[in-house]
């Protein structure tokens, strides 16, 4: 072993983290009575310098790895079982809400999951199967949940009216978009779909008078139940979900009840998305991103390809946000940055393009892994990216990049 | 002979700016044949062929298939129209499997035309509908029937991309006779391959010719391939054509052995 080569490299590591940490982390403001003064945090600086210096030269002691290419254990093993996983998930999922440690908080934090798991997905179909990169998502995220807000507020519609049109809405948008970017593949789609994505925030904006603006939009239609509300008292006299079934009123069965439309939702999507893999639209959006030359080849009309592609995927994106503006009760075009295309693509990679597994355990991951941060308060983000960077080192193709057939000759390990 | 054409190239002219890759190319493809076309590298071969399949818009001249009693014109035509409506398949120099998927998969997506349609725009599909599910059952006896006889059963679920060089050539041929096509095209079907592979290779495309009644158009310059299996043979020599004959008249034509091995020195 090299030890001599080790220490320069770990040395030129600490003296990179040095010119780093003196603006990070060198400087503290005080509070000092009416006005702020700067001060220094020399021990800081050398904590992270020591523990940039130390991880190196530990790093470098580990032995190299050896036929990287094997797919790792453990996606293995979700590989094999991913029926019993699915449905075990699916279990604990209907269970959730009633477990002893649940609480609002961990029933809301699931719907978010869910959201994003059916936004995953939907994702999926376009960049993960499809290869179409697609870094604009939120907007048709957004006008799905601009929908619900705008028909609830200009033609009273409720939640159920608005979703098939907030789906319908964010699929003729994505055909929209698709038609000019047809010819355009990886890096230049990408920059387009980029492009999109602020453009229809930057109209959801400016556009005050027909999308009030900045301020967003107040007090959604929340899910009723087959029409009862659920509310402590109907407007207009009518009855609520409680009152109709002679149950006592609780602020929970709301968040319960969204919780399992959501889910409903998320396993419509499921299923319809695996079925359609299985489809030849399914098979023809693979070999396109294959080699679309080679499916022309064959008589595929990448045309139409492309677009159903983007048109599903817009389409969940509707769906997915439709749930997003009714959890909140209020929607505003903050909510739809570049951000949150970034986390969406980031659990679709994650989970390993095209795995429907893989993609909802990514997105359990991505939803609560920042969560989990929270006591940290400013070092969430600096915990987030750094186990953004160990995926990427550890797991570059995502977590359980194990591609299931689309149809096997032994019919053994059908796809689900 | 004429009444037996499949393809007629007629006056075919493809320009890159200044260059002439193909000039006033005539000659035709007969029903049930197997035409070869052969040059030395650069003769613009391949860009026939890729004039043919709609990968190019030639600069003039005229494509013309007849299938069905009617006459279809290649050159208007867009390249996935060529390949599903006019029944050209093709295989290309350098593979093009669909690498990340199974060997079963893509001899399914060949058949994507015919199972598109049986999907009803996926809705039958999604129902599950019986008539799809027959068409899927078809599709897939079609697929095994091909993987047995290019011999590739055991591997039908393996990933295409790790297949060996040689079963990769052949299931690309696979992949395009299951699009049951009326004209076949192959660049280069024997390059990389061994002798005892060539020979199967021969096998594989007269068993193709004879027993699907399919016209086979072929670039090559494995000798053996052509002169063992060819009908007929096209001899192109910077973009003209220079020699059109059986194999026997072909081998002996001056101005062929003119382009390969150069004037004679006097």
């Amino acid at each position: 072993m090299d030890f001599l080569r080790l220490a320069k490299e770990s040395a030129l590591a600490g003296f990179v983290a040095l010119i780093l940490a003196i603006p990070l982390a060198g400087f503290d403001t005080n509070q000092l009575g009416t006005g702020t003064t700067i001060g220094t945090r020399p021990s800081w600086v050398a904590i992270a310098v020591v523990a940039v210096f130390v991880g190196r030269f530990l790093l470098g002691l580990l032995p190299k790895r050896r036929g990287g290419d094997r797919p790792p254990v453990v996606s293995l093993f979700i590989a094999e079982h991913q029926r019993v996983l699915g449905w075990l998930g699916l279990a604990l999922a209907v269970v959730w809400p009633f477990l002893p440690f649940s609480s609002q908080y961990l029933l809301d934090l699931a719907t978010a999951v869910l959201i994003y798991m059916m936004l995953g997905w939907g994702l999926g179909v376009v960049v993960g199967l499809a290869g179409l990169l697609n870094l604009g998502y939120a907007a048709f995220y957004a006008v799905g949940a601009y929908t619900l807000a705008l028909t609830s507020a200009y033609w009273g519609l409720g939640f159920w009216e608005a979703l098939p049109l907030a789906g319908l809405c964010a699929a003729i948008v994505g055909i929209l978009l698709a038609l000019p970017v047809l010819r355009l593949r990886g890096d230049y789609l990408a920059i387009v779909t980029l492009g999109f994505g602020e453009i229809i925030r930057i109209i959801l904006i400016n556009w005050q008078s027909f999308t009030y603006g900045p301020n967003g939009v107040n007090g959604l239609p929340r899910p009723t139940f087959f029409g009862l509300p659920l509310v402590a008292r109907a407007p207009g006299g009518g009855k609520t979900f409680a009152q109709f079934f002679g149950i006592e009123f609780n602020q929970s069965q709301r968040y319960i009840f969204l919780y399992f439309v959501t889910l409903a939702l998320a396993l419509v999507v499921n299923v319809f998305i695996l079925r359609l893999r299985r489809l030849p639209v399914g098979r023809a959006w693979e070999a396109l991103r294959e080699d679309e030359i080679a499916s022309r080849a064959l008589g595929i009309n990448p045309v139409n390809v492309k677009l159903s592609a983007f048109a599903i995927g817009a389409l969940l994106a509707g769906f997915a946000g439709t749930f997003f503006a009714a959890r909140q009760s209020f929607v505003s075009p903050e909510s739809f940055n570049f951000q949150e295309s970034a986390t969406v693509l980031a659990i679709v990679v994650l989970g390993g393009m095209g795995s429907q597994l893989g993609i909802a355990l990514a997105a359990i991951i991505l939803v609560t892994l920042p969560e989990f941060g929270r006591e940290f308060a400013q070092f969430r983000m600096l915990l987030f990216g750094a186990a953004m960077v160990g995926i990427m080192i550890w797991r570059p193709r995502g977590l359980f990049s194990l591609r299931t057939p689309s149809i096997t000759l032994s019919g053994r390990q059908a796809p689900q | 002979m004429s009444g037996a054409a499949l393809l007629d190239v007629d006056r075919l002219t493809m320009r890159f700016g200044g260059l002439v890759a193909i000039d006033e190319l005539s000659f035709a493809a007969d029903k049930e044949k197997i035409t070869a076309v052969i040059g030395p590298n650069g003769a613009g071969k391949t860009t026939v062929f890729n004039c043919l399949t709609g990968f190019y818009r030639p600069t003039a001249g005229n494509l013309a298939l007849h299938r069905d009693g009617q006459e279809l014109r290649l050159e208007r035509m867009e390249g996935w129209r060529i390949a599903r409506d006019a029944g050209i398949a093709r295989t290309f120099q350098n593979i093009r499997l669909f690498a990340g998927m199974t060997v079963l998969e893509n001899l399914i997506i060949a058949q994507h035309t015919r199972l598109m349609r049986a999907s009803g725009w996926s809705i039958a599909g999604l129902l599950g509908l019986a008539g799809y599910r027959q068409a899927e059952a078809e599709a897939l006896d079609r697929a095994r029937e091909w993987l047995d006889r290019i011999g590739l059963v055991p591997r039908a679920d393996t990933i295409a991309g790790t297949l060996p060089y040689g079963d990769q050539r052949r299931l690309e041929i696979a992949r395009a006779m299951c699009t049951e096509p009326a004209l076949l095209c192959l660049d280069e079907p024997a390059a990389g391959l061994n002798p005892r592979e060539s020979h199967e290779l021969n096998r594989l495309l007269l068993s193709i010719r004879d027993r699907y009644r399919i016209a086979i158009l072929l670039i090559e310059h494995d000798m053996n391939v052509v002169m063992g299996i060819s009908d007929r043979v096209v001899v192109l020599d910077y973009g003209r054509k220079i020699a059109d004959g059986t194999p026997q008249e072909v081998r002996n034509d001056p101005a062929v052995i003119k382009a390969y091995l150069g004037e004679p020195e006097a």
